[in-house]
């Protein structure tokens, strides 16, 4: 084989080599954390049952310290995401299992609770529409979708309970508070979410780590035509 | 010198001065062409628009720097075009270089003159428009340079956190909400400050922007003079969701404002109670993580929940399931 056409097929492969690694590593950071899909198959005209939890640490992978959120897909897993997939125009129930301690706010106006139906939610079986997060547990995270005008502060369980669930997915027999809300979905389109607790302890201003990276404290509400 | 040598450097001077003359008829007719284009059709249309003081400010400066602009730009091209065709190099002829510019002491006085003149003028007008008529929208630290004459304006109280703004406004009692709303044909302070790491406040359509940097007031003027949207952006890379650092706000009419923030006042009159008292900065903590409180003081204590690990409060909902590959160990 001439010099100029080995000099081609060698350049050849490593094209080919470059461009497989860059797909590669693109389809693996498209799938990771995955969507949860809660628009396939709903019916329209009925409401979406979203159900979340929040954790102290995680428990496995790559960051098992990180604070994080998880979704209860729905066909009954817990998926380690903050990508839900939701259908637009569409009342969704929310209801969120909290696991994590609380504490003072860095900006108390996040303890109002806003844009969701009623401008309040249940948490315990009471109505509440503001948390005084200097009094009792504090709160220990949000559930925010800027855009959409939604803030949802998440009462903290008490740091000194025994029970504190250290590994998620955590269960109904670790302290947890429970809190339901409804919001409804706007048009099609992709709806930044995020924890306005500076709660990635260890990092500048606790905003750092799990407050940086998508399926920890932030995400995307991918609002889809139904 | 020869006869013949001065009879060809009269020819040559003749030459080029009939070059200049076509040069300078041909700038001057595109000059007179371009420069009413800019003043009237493209001046309402550069940005930011002229929704405020500052906003019209900018637009005035954007269109005196292209009008500036615009006669070099034409002359530049106008040159290249002249160039390309008058002096185009006819096949079959040697090759003879034009007349040197090296020494030529009317070029060079003129070139420094004319581009000394430029910059000066640019400079001088920038820093009179950056300072003196209305403070151009831009923040002028704790103590303004600049301040408004009439000293009514609103204070509106800018602060930024990873990843949003939120706007107190001291004269309604201190209230703190997440919309920005202003009052039309009013002069507004805005106090810029950040919770966290800096961050700049970016009023697109009022032409203010202010940096927000923690523990600093930052003030920056404007008055409204015009109803309509305003887009907020975070303009200073300040983290992974910087991008989403946005939003949006409005100018009403001054009633309309009215009415807005005394119902706001009232509405949100329990959360004021929780925030600090208006200070024109804040020394928040550290981390709001950490917990530390007990189940007795708390409001929302609930004994099945947190003492008695039951299988859940609500019957109907899925059981939980560990997915194998999310298991540890």
């Amino acid at each position: 084989m001439p010099k100029a056409a080995r000099l081609a097929l060698a350049l050849g492969i490593f094209v080919v080599a470059v461009a497989l690694a860059v797909i590669g590593a693109m389809a693996y950071l498209r799938s990771n954390p995955p969507n949860v899909d809660y628009a396939a198959g709903h019916q329209s005209g009925q409401p979406v049952h979203l159900t979340i939890q929040t954790v102290g640490q995680i428990g496995f992978g790559a960051h098992p310290s990180w604070v994080s959120y998880l979704a209860l897909a729905p066909d009954g897993r817990w998926v380690h995401s903050t990508l839900w997939q939701l259908p637009a125009h569409t009342l969704v129930d929310v209801t969120v299992y909290e696991y994590d301690t609380g504490g003072p706010l860095r900006n108390q106006v996040f303890g109002s609770v806003s844009g969701v139906i009623g401008d309040d939610y249940v948490l315990n079986g009471k109505p509440v529409r503001l948390l005084d997060s200097n009094s009792g547990n504090g709160v220990a995270h949000t559930f925010s979708v800027p855009a959409l005008g939604i803030n949802v502060p998440l009462w903290g369980v008490p740091s000194s309970a025994k029970n504190i669930c250290a590994h998620a997915p955590c269960s109904f027999s670790s302290v947890h508070n429970v809190i339901t809300f409804s919001f409804r979905t706007p048009g099609p389109g992709q709806y930044h979410w995020q924890c306005l607790i500076p709660c990635g302890a260890g990092f500048l201003d606790g905003n750092g780590g799990p407050m940086q990276s998508i399926g920890y404290m932030g995400g995307f509400l991918k609002v889809v035509d139904a | 010198m020869t006869s013949e040598e001065t009879a060809d450097r009269i020819e040559r001077r003749r030459e080029g001065l009939s070059h200049w003359k076509w040069l300078t008829g041909v700038w001057l007719i595109l000059t007179a062409i371009i420069e009413p284009v800019i003043y009237f059709l493209i001046w309402p249309h550069l940005p930011p628009g002229n929704m405020t003081s500052s906003a019209r400010g900018a637009q005035f400066d954007m269109m005196v720097l292209t009008m500036i602009a615009a006669p070099v730009m034409v002359a530049v091209l106008a040159y290249f075009a002249y160039a390309l065709i008058v002096f185009r190099h006819p096949k079959g002829r040697p090759l003879v270089d034009g007349p040197p510019l090296r020494g030529n002491l009317r070029v060079q006085t003129a070139w420094i003159t004319i581009t000394s003149a430029i910059v000066m003028g640019a400079f001088v007008f920038g820093t009179y428009e950056l300072i003196v008529p209305a403070g151009a929208g831009g923040a002028e630290g704790p103590s303004p340079i600049w301040t408004p004459a009439s000293h009514t304006e609103l204070p509106v109280q800018v602060i930024g956190q990873q990843w949003i703004w939120t706007y107190r406004y001291p004269t309604f009692g201190g209230f703190e909400t997440t919309q920005l709303m202003l009052p039309n044909n009013t002069e507004i302070a805005f106090h810029v400050t950040s919770l966290d790491v800096i961050h700049s406040f970016w009023a697109y359509q009022l032409g203010v922007k202010a940096d927000a940097n923690p523990g600093v007031d930052d003030v920056a003027f404007t008055q409204t003079n015009q109803l309509g949207r305003i887009t907020v952006r975070c303009s200073e890379l300040c983290g992974i969701w910087h991008g989403a650092m946005y939003g949006y706000g409005e100018v009403v009419s001054p009633s309309a404002f009215e009415t807005w923030a005394k119902a706001m006042e009232r509405r949100l009159a329990p959360a004021t109670r929780l925030l600090p008292p208006f200070a024109w900065t804040y020394t928040p903590s550290a981390n709001g993580a950490g917990g530390g409180y007990y189940p007795q003081t708390d409001p929302y204590y609930d004994k099945t929940l947190y003492d008695q690990g039951r299988s859940g409060p609500e019957g109907n909902l899925p059981a939980l399931r560990v997915e194998k590959s999310q298991r540890v160990g």
